[in-house]
């Protein structure tokens, strides 16, 4: 096991984090902004992933099958924030945590009805199929290294959106205060539905790039649902800072955990979350 | 707070009589779905010690019911046979640690925080089953006998008959229900409503609240124990699936659809799900749209629970004058119905 | 002079960079009516909420008798004698008055872990919560849901829940606030029926009910105390008048 092998580790950990920030995010704007714990987010990773294997077998291009897919999923959020989320926001944490929770038995049953119990593989993009030579016999796929880049791409266009647009001023002033965005006479219904649909959409992005390296297979979003959950909690649940640092926490604790302690590589992770919050009960960039 | 009105009180002791006699005339098959749903029920019940009385949201309930059938599996799984006694005696004190270590570290949290650390929690304990070798791994451990209940030499009762394991559970039913209605008229149970309600003020009013919050959750973590345990005997095996946290919300969905803050209310629940787990498949394959169909139409339509409903039924079928005044001021909830005879 | 009950020594609180307690060193007498007064923003509710343990102090002191309770949590300051009832009213709104005054007089049980005997069979608790109904003037209105009385029997009941919990020292947070001149009075009434047998620290906006029932007078401005005195003192200092005075005036 050379510095290769871990350097190796080191971008595949990173890559995971990634990924795990653009669930995180989505799920921690939802809780931070309209105070909904939304278990059903692992869902939209899970429709992402198979609305891209769908739309790129029917295109035969991966490219076409992402931008044919993040419309669909807007919609989808969308609607499912009109039809059902929305009677949610004077409720209880129990009744988000259920409602949602039946969503997700909905989505996977509706995704075992269109796509069936298979799993399926999408292929890499041609263009992107070749690997990166790191020493003689080490050797890193550029795929992966491409994810990485497009995570970067779209954390920095949110940045951007958060900091600089109207929409976003909107969204920080109702992730530090919620009550006072509804007295400054902004639409709140729509603000909660496009911050919704915006925020599942990321889910289902990373289930679009995650699809050619892992395979696509029913249940696929329940993991990645608990494992942002865990991201979220130890970021401070409506940080986004927070969940960046915690996406690249576990990213990497997973990854090297895996490596180093194959026994119980996935109690690392829930292992670092306990002992976080005991250091810190409101999460790392949490507000008590 | 729920007081048993007399209507609900004549309800459920039909519906025990009810269970006491079916395996007369019940088919085996049912009589197992029957044991199914009464382990569920006090699983169910010490759940709803948390949400319904001391509101705390736990999302990793499972954790402590798969400890309770993993402690059984993993202390006898070579055994020829399994002495109830020690067996009980070790759940117990198992699952109490457990929960002993789980809740001290959770209630530090509160609110979303405490839900997602318990939710953690029981997913930890989940990967350690599955990712162990020496506890079976994905597959589980089997059991090849049944607990044996002695006195001295002699079995009291043979658990390898259906019809008795029926009987046992019935009354680990019972007695749980007996036990926690018991906890909660007792002072320890109006303080841990009143946590439930307005805890600063608690604490204000000078109780160690996080204390009582650990108690609640070690005796609810303990009776989820027995269920698991009870579970791991009656089918011969556990899972990892037990700690998962499919389990933790299906055990939610049965504590609300039933009714949470009745000691009633979850067992109700309980038989509506199995029942419907049980009749939605003959109906279509896709029946999990149904079920979460029904679930969000529970959310929706009926917060308070088919126990809630049956509150509003017998209040409206046996309003007699003296309930009259107070049922105005009530209002919707029907908590206080019985407040003429000052009851706490 | 009798004996100091409570005493502070340069009690600070700050939150971030805001000051809101700024070396406060009081004492207060057992059997003396001490109140508080001061413009909004003055430090008046978080001087109380460091009496009472809600917050603890940046910096300084607390002693109760000869104890040191800088440190203690509110649910130990209320054991050791100490009760109080807030600005916001802070009911359990689904109980009954019984039931709400209950949880306060169940609180002086030496412990509530108990499983087992049924919590109604506790006489003394029960002769507790019946005094304390009598004192807040609810005894009337026992089985009635809190959320269903009016605002003043609202307030009325958070005094109860108070006395329940059978104090030596009341911290009152505002009892007044939000309440009509006929319910005013009939509270006034009952502080000055409390004063009788308590020590009442009241914090209070309404200047007339204060000087009608206290029996010394602290002032703050800024989070800081400008002047402590009996009532006649304060009525006539020059100093209190124009920082108090001035000060609403720059409010308005």
């Amino acid at each position: 096991m050379d510095s290769s092998f871990y350097l190796i580790q080191l971008l595949n950990g990173i890559q995971y984090g990634f990924l795990l920030f653009l669930v995180a995010s989505g799920l921690t704007l939802i809780f931070g902004i309209m105070g909904i714990i939304n278990l059903a987010h692992g869902s939209f990773y899970m429709i992402g992933s198979y609305l891209a294997f769908w739309f790129t077998s029917l295109t035969d291009n991966f490219l076409y099958g992402i931008l044919l897919a993040i419309p669909v999923t807007l919609v989808v959020g969308y609607a499912v924030e009109r039809l059902a989320i929305s009677y949610l926001y004077q409720r209880d944490h129990l009744y988000q945590v259920l409602l949602t929770y039946a969503l997700i038995l909905i989505f996977n049953e509706l995704q075992r009805m269109l796509w069936g119990s298979d799993v399926h593989s999408v292929a890499v993009p041609q263009a992107f199929s070749g690997s990166v030579q790191l020493t003689e016999n080490q050797a890193y796929p550029v795929y992966r290294l491409l994810i990485s880049a497009s995570c970067i791409v779209i954390a920095l266009a949110m940045y951007w959106v958060i900091q600089k647009t109207r929409l976003g001023m909107t969204i920080r002033a109702g992730a530090s205060n919620r009550e006072m965005v509804q007295s400054l006479g902004i639409n709140v219904n729509r603000l909660f539905a496009v911050v919704f649909s915006l925020g599942v959409t990321l889910a289902a992005l990373a289930g679009m790039l995650a699809a050619p390296v892992n395979t696509v297979y029913p249940g696929i979003g329940d993991g990645v649902l608990i494992i942002s959950f865990v991201v979220v909690v130890i970021g401070g649940i409506g940080s986004i800072k927070g969940a960046f640092i915690g996406a690249m926490l576990i990213g990497l604790a997973d990854t090297f955990g895996k490596v180093l302690l194959p026994e119980m590589a996935s109690m690392v992770v829930y292992a670092l979350m306990a002992l976080v919050l005991f250091w810190r009960p409101q999460g790392l960039f949490g507000k008590g | 707070m729920y007081t048993l009105t007399r209507p609900i009180l004549i309800f459920l002791c039909l519906g025990v009589a009810a269970l006491v006699l079916f395996p007369l005339v019940g088919s085996e098959f049912y009589v197992g779905l029957l044991i199914r749903i009464m382990i569920l029920s006090i699983f169910a019940i010490s759940l709803d010690l948390l949400i319904g009385y001391t509101g705390l949201i736990s999302f990793g309930h499972a954790a402590f019911f798969g400890i309770g059938g993993y402690t059984l599996a993993i202390f006898f799984q070579d055994a020829d046979s399994i002495n109830f006694w020690i067996a009980l005696v070790l759940v117990l004190s198992c699952s109490a640690l457990v929960a002993l270590l789980v809740g001290w570290i959770s209630i530090r949290a509160s609110g979303v925080y405490f839900i997602m650390l318990t939710l953690a929690f029981a997913q930890m304990f989940y990967y350690f089953f599955f990712e162990s070798p020496d506890f079976g791994g994905d597959d589980g451990i089997f059991l090849f006998s049944k607990p044996e209940i002695l006195i001295g030499s002699t079995s009291l009762i043979d658990l390898e008959d259906e019809h008795n394991f029926y009987y046992f559970v019935l009354a680990w039913m019972v007695a749980v229900y007996l036990i926690l209605s018991m906890i909660l008229k007792a002072p320890f149970g109006h303080v841990i409503v009143a946590i439930k309600a307005n805890e600063s003020r608690v604490r204000a009013l000078g109780y160690p609240v996080q204390r009582y919050k650990l108690v609640s959750f070690v005796i609810a973590g303990t009776l989820a124990g027995i269920a698991g345990f009870l579970e791991a005997a009656h089918t011969g095996y556990v899972t990892p699936a037990y700690l998962g946290w499919h389990e933790s919300g299906i055990v939610m969905v049965i504590v609300i659809l039933g009714g949470m803050g009745t000691l009633f209310g979850p067992i109700l629940g309980a038989f509506v799900i199995v029942l419907l787990q049980d009749f939605l498949p003959n109906f279509t394959e896709h029946w999990q749209l149904l079920m979460g169909g029904i679930i969000i139409a529970v959310v929706l339509f009926l917060p308070k629970g088919i126990a809630g409903l049956l509150y509003r039924l017998s209040n409206r079928l046996f309003t007699s004058k003296e309930y009259a005044d107070v049922s105005q001021n009530s209002g919707d909830t029907p908590a206080t119905v019985d407040v003429r005879e000052q009851s706490l | 002079m009798s004996e100091v009950i409570l005493r502070t020594e340069g009690l600070c609180k700050h939150f971030g960079g805001l000051q809101a307690t700024h070396e406060v060193s009081l004492s207060f007498e057992r059997g003396v009516t001490h109140g508080i007064l001061g413009p909004n923003g003055a430090g008046k509710t978080t001087l109380i909420n460091l009496l009472s343990g809600e917050l603890a102090p940046s910096s300084g002191k607390i002693f109760f008798k000869d104890y040191d309770i800088t440190q203690a949590t509110s649910d130990k300051v209320s054991r050791i004698g100490i009760g109080r009832s807030f600005q916001k009213t802070n009911i359990f709104a689904d109980f009954t008055c019984f039931q709400n005054c209950w949880v306060g007089a169940q609180s002086r049980l030496s412990s509530s872990m108990r499983f087992i005997r049924p919590a109604r069979h506790l006489r003394e608790v029960h002769r507790r919560t019946d005094r304390a109904l009598q004192l807040c003037g609810l005894a009337e209105r026992r089985n009635i849901q809190a959320s269903s009385m009016s605002y003043g029997e609202q307030r009325q009941l958070e005094i109860g829940m108070m006395l329940a919990t059978e104090p030596e020292l009341l911290l009152l947070d505002e009892p007044l606030a939000g309440m009509g001149s006929e319910e005013s009075l009939k509270i006034t009434e009952l502080l000055k029926e409390l004063a009788k047998e308590h020590t009442l620290i009241l914090i209070e906006h309404d200047m007339d009910a204060v000087f009608a029932v206290a029996d010394r007078l602290t002032v703050m401005v800024n989070g800081a105390e400008l002047e402590t005195g009996d009532v006649a003192q304060i009525r006539n200092s020059t100093a209190v008048q124009e920082a108090y005075l001035g000060s609403s005036e720059d409010a308005a």
